[in-house]
């Protein structure tokens, strides 16, 4: 247990660790609640920052000419805020669910590979830590996060009388090198997610009876899985064009620019789905949970969230409709893009059905979900005035599309991701939040929300560009960018108020029970927190919501019982000796840090780095492979393997 | 009662704020106070795309009404009122599936079967007789517009008859005929990167793409000068990449065009400030400008052509005023620090009188 014994006996170079005390326990753990709390601390710095970015623009645009950031700078902060928010906080943050609950949601006790899960984790810190690192090699990626060729190659100021010649291939190698850092870790997770739930679901629980949340993790797992790899090309094409004069996307050398735009939109509109579809199964929970129903048309959301899936490999090009490319692409394109509201408005009206006839409660998980879809929803008909191809091409990089997407992204994953933060918070710290607190949260985020990117819908279609550091009075949109700005600091203030509620309700909240929503689905069964081994005897599922159904019997007027009160987890306490559970491991962590370094390699253009780099990966791959399957303590003669 | 009435005037003075909002982003939307306005065509492109937005946007507020009402009135009506009663368990509906299926579906057919006809109809070339040609190139930071029929060449500016198509050909592998007859590529066309042409009240926009040609028809209703902008991001001065669009009478583009085909006065071998301004011109500028008539002229187009630098009311990717010569000294001398990115030299070594000799001659292009 302790670090001492830790050490003892390491004749094996591969000796595993099997304390789980202190910070070792932590960078060394597999425990898929460990790595889930881990990646949403992470997500939410990188989310913090992200916003102070944010910020920094809308101080900018507040006045026009206003002289708070210079182009350049401007220009590394909306490039940093878009990469961030997308790679490093809104990504993470699912993933911080996925892994958090996926287990206890399908009644597992860990997640199919547990040290590829501790793997993705320390990669995308690491791919974050690199990314940030820009900032001692010559400052951020500068040409936006879509980055469109030949932009990335050429520089924003080739003449270079402006910024130091050199800066500008150092940039987006960070750019390149960053976001396929972070692109491994969710190729790693997919993998991970998509075994888990195709192979460890507990006894009797079938498809149709997995949690929407299961389900939606599924759909963006195979997202990821296949979007990934085209940005990754994309990426590592850039990178020799960048950093070795390759030329994939130099149009005088015989490249093709606009090969980017399809790849990076190929991998982008799928990417939006990767972003939502957690959010819309965190609702689908905590909707049915505090209308005290079941989820109205389980199937119509299931299967509406697949079809988004695959629609949403179909409608790429509707980011390029200005682009050229020919009346029967635009209208093949702007179809699609049509098509694709169907399923979202099938959910949509299915949340309302969750809620009709309910007995609605009014806590922030549920002031949250029904923020989210009065929010989304904006987003979704703006989304729909995106497909009339003509006009498109006025709203085409307004503010106007910058409004359409935060209403998305915002209004949609972010409500969502901070309504299951508070949901499954006493969950995972076994104390509750402060609710009034939380409610302040809520009403403060919602308006300053509205006033910050409502008013940007107006602002687009008033001509106003996006990525303008700066702007000329008398365009009628100086009063719309004051009210944007002001909406902008109340959302931080919001921000702030969830922050200080989390750390301060996570040591000195009071003390929650293992059910405190009389909630339906089966993760509430277990303790709060839930033990490591999650379950002491892994639940049977017999119905969607089980937990509902154990609570409340089938008798025509149901009756409330006491909450928790689940027969297997009071039967067995004490038969922790025989579960089988993952093992520390110290690899994913060194095998993360060797990518890092190989990456500052290619940027110093050291060939001694990156191969450094290389021999960490290999040697911590090597290691991973032969480190022994078990702890030491169980094993008959400690440091050897198991048969 | 108080923290009623209060509560009555907080929610009054809200809705009264919502409706001047409302009021001050709908009202006021000429040429003057909304010059960049996309929901105010100038001309039938515009106006076509403007049609499928009046269409399609009462349809959105219609569904956004629907939606927020029922989340409001289920919000309101469904809210626990403390009976402890468990509400029946209602799994689903499939005939409601059905019909939110089927109307939303419906809803876009509505609007699908009129984009598609706006796509194809807005697609068509105007004929070769009909229109005026003008052929795009975007630098960082500023346009180049050729007039090839015509000849002559003009920066960030064009002016064009009201009521003509005009077929902007934004040429990404441009080339030019120097003044020895032959044909050279653009001096940058390595450097090239992607643009965004957009003047909102004549046309949607089309992104300008290196190494390849796009097409934009653009017209006007009425005279006028019609704001634009560069809508895709080029670097440090994305924000300081402007367009203007003049629009006239018939006969006052012919005067125009009469205009810009003539070469500039040479004042070679006078002893004046033109005379010395066209000398400096010859050894710092002709590099990278070109100016018809200038006798050291080497039909270079590095720089935004100056034949006619003084007929255009603004410069720089038209962020500055022309006739403010002070602002014309500071950018001669140190260009990228009066507009970031700019790919001027700048010209530490010019003294105060020759900088003013060059703006003499400057004066004379117009």
């Amino acid at each position: 247990m302790s670090a001492v014994e830790d050490r003892q006996g390491g004749s094996n170079l591969f000796r595993r660790p099997s304390s789980t005390a202190g910070v070792r326990g932590w960078l060394t753990t597999t425990d898929h609640k460990r790595i889930g709390i881990m990646y949403f601390v992470a997500a939410m710095i990188f989310f913090m920052v992200a916003g102070i970015e944010a910020l920094l623009l809308r101080l900018q645009l507040a006045t026009p000419e206003a002289q708070v950031l210079d182009s350049d700078i401007y220009s590394q902060m909306f490039t940093m805020h878009g990469v961030t928010m997308i790679f490093f906080a809104l990504m993470p943050l699912s993933a911080a669910f996925f892994n958090y609950l996926l287990p206890l949601m399908i009644g597992a006790r860990d997640v199919a590979f547990p040290r590829l899960n501790a793997l993705s984790l320390w990669v995308f810190i690491a791919g974050g830590i690199f990314l940030y690192s820009a900032i001692f090699f010559g400052g951020y990626p500068d040409t936006s996060w879509v980055n469109y060729a030949p932009i990335q190659e050429v520089g924003a100021d080739p003449a270079g009388y402006t910024l130091e010649s050199g800066a500008q291939s150092n940039r987006m190698l960070f750019y390149s090198l960053g976001i396929q850092i972070a692109g491994v870790a969710s190729l790693a997770s997919a993998v991970n997610f998509i075994t888990t739930i195709l192979n460890m679901r507990a006894p009797g629980m079938t498809f149709m009876r997995m949690p929407v949340f299961v389900w939606m993790t599924l759909v963006v797992s195979f997202l990821m899985l296949f979007a990934m790899p085209i940005i990754g090309v994309a990426l590592w094409q850039l990178m020799f064009d960048a950093g070795y004069e390759g030329n994939f996307f130099r149009p005088g050398a015989g490249g093709e620019p606009i090969l980017w735009q399809h790849l990076f939109w190929l991998f982008g509109h799928p990417e939006v789905y990767i972003l939502i579809l957690p959010a819309f199964g965190i609702i689908s929970e905590i909707l049915p949970t505090f209308s005290r129903k079941p989820l109205f048309g389980y199937a119509a959301i299931v299967f509406s969230g697949v079809a988004i899936g695959f629609l949403g490999f179909g409608v790429w090009a509707h980011h390029m409709f200005t682009s050229g490319l020919g009346p029967v692409a635009n209208a093949a394109f702007g179809l699609t893009t049509m098509f694709i509201a169907v399923p979202t408005g099938i959910k949509i009206f299915n949340w309302l059905g969750t809620m009709w006839f309910g007995t609605l409660r009014y806590r922030v998980p549920m002031m949250f979900a029904i923020g989210l879809v009065a929010m989304f929803t904006i987003g979704g008909l703006s989304g729909v005035t995106h497909a009339i191809v003509p006009h498109n091409a006025q709203q085409h990089e307004t503010y106007y599309v910058v409004a359409h997407f935060h209403y998305v992204l915002f209004g949609g994953s972010v409500f969502g991701l901070f309504a299951g933060t508070y949901y499954w918070f006493p969950k995972v710290f076994g104390r509750m939040y402060n609710e009034r607190l939380g409610q302040a949260h809520f009403w403060l985020q919602l308006i300053g929300f509205n006033l910050a990117f409502g008013p940007q819908h107006i602002l687009g279609l008033e001509g106003m560009p996006r990525r303008y550091y700066t702007y000329p009075p008398g365009m009628g949109w100086d009063l719309w960018n004051l009210v944007s700005t002001i909406g902008g600091f109340i959302i931080a203030l919001a921000v702030l108020l969830f922050v200080i509620n989390l750390i301060w309700s996570a040591r000195k909240g009071p003390a929650a029970p293992e059910d405190p929503w009389d909630a339906r689905t089966v993760e509430w069964m277990t303790s709060s927190p839930p033990p490591q081994h999650n379950w002491d005897v892994v639940p049977t599922i017999s119905h969607r919501d089980e937990l509902w159904h154990r609570k409340y019997t089938d008798e025509e007027v149901p009756r409330p019982v006491p909450a928790g009160a689940s027969p297997d987890h009071e039967a067995s306490a004490g038969a922790e000796e025989d579960i089988h559970l993952p093992d520390p491991s110290w690899w994913p962590l060194v095998l993360a840090a060797g990518m890092p370094i190989a990456s500052w390699g290619v940027v110093v253009d050291s060939w001694w780095l990156i191969g450094a780099g290389i021999v960490v990966m290999l040697f911590a791959g090597v290691a991973w492979g032969n480190e022994p399957a078990t702890e030491p303590e169980h094993d008959e003669q400690p440091g050897t393997l198991q048969p | 009662m108080t923290a009623r009435r209060r509560r009555t005037v907080a929610v009054r003075s809200l809705l009264l704020i919502g409706l001047v909002a409302l009021l001050a982003a709908c009202g006021g939307n000429t040429i003057e106070e909304r010059p960049l306005d996309a929901l105010s065509p100038d001309g039938p492109i515009a106006q076509a795309q403007d049609d499928l937005w009046r269409l399609v946007f009462p349809i959105a507020v219609v569904v956004f009404v629907l939606v927020q009402g029922l989340i409001i009135f289920a919000v309101i009506r469904f809210r626990d009122r403390g009976r402890g009663q468990m509400p029946k368990q209602i799994e689903g509906n499939t005939r409601l599936e059905i019909v939110w299926t089927v109307i939303p579906a419906l809803i876009l057919v509505v609007i699908a079967v009129p984009t598609v006809a706006t796509i194809f109809e807005l697609d068509e070339e105007p004929p070769e007789d009909e229109r005026i040609d003008v052929t795009v190139v975007g630098k960082q930071y500023w346009w180049q517009f050729e007039y090839p029929d015509e000849g002559f060449f003009t920066a960030n500016e064009i002016t064009v008859p009201v009521d003509t198509p005009v077929y902007l050909h934004l040429d990404g592998s441009p080339e030019y005929e120097m003044p020895d007859g032959s044909v050279q590529p653009d001096p940058e066309q390595d450097q090239l990167v992607l643009h965004s042409f957009w003047v909102p009240r004549l046309a949607g926009k089309k992104q300008y793409m290196p190494g390849a040609d796009r097409f934009l028809t653009i017209q006007a209703d009425e005279p006028g000068r019609y704001l634009g902008n560069c809508a895709e991001f080029c670097g440090l001065s994305h924000a300081n990449m402007r367009i203007r669009v003049n629009a006239v009478e018939e006969e006052e583009y012919e005067a125009w065009v009469a205009e810009q085909t003539q070469e500039a006065e040479s004042f070679e071998g006078e002893d004046s400030a033109e005379a010395r301004g066209e000398e400096l011109f010859g050894v710092n500028c002709v590099s990278c400008h070109n100016v018809d008539g200038h006798p050291d002229n080497q039909g270079i187009r590095i720089g935004p052509d100056l034949t006619h630098f003084n007929s255009r009311p603004e410069y720089a990717g038209a962020i500055f005023d022309v006739e403010d010569d002070e602002q014309l000294a500071d950018w001669i001398r140190d260009s990228p620090a009066e507009k970031p990115g700019s790919q001027m030299q700048p010209f530490p070594d010019l003294s105060d009188d020759e900088i003013d000799d060059l703006i003499s001659y400057l004066r004379t292009l117009d």
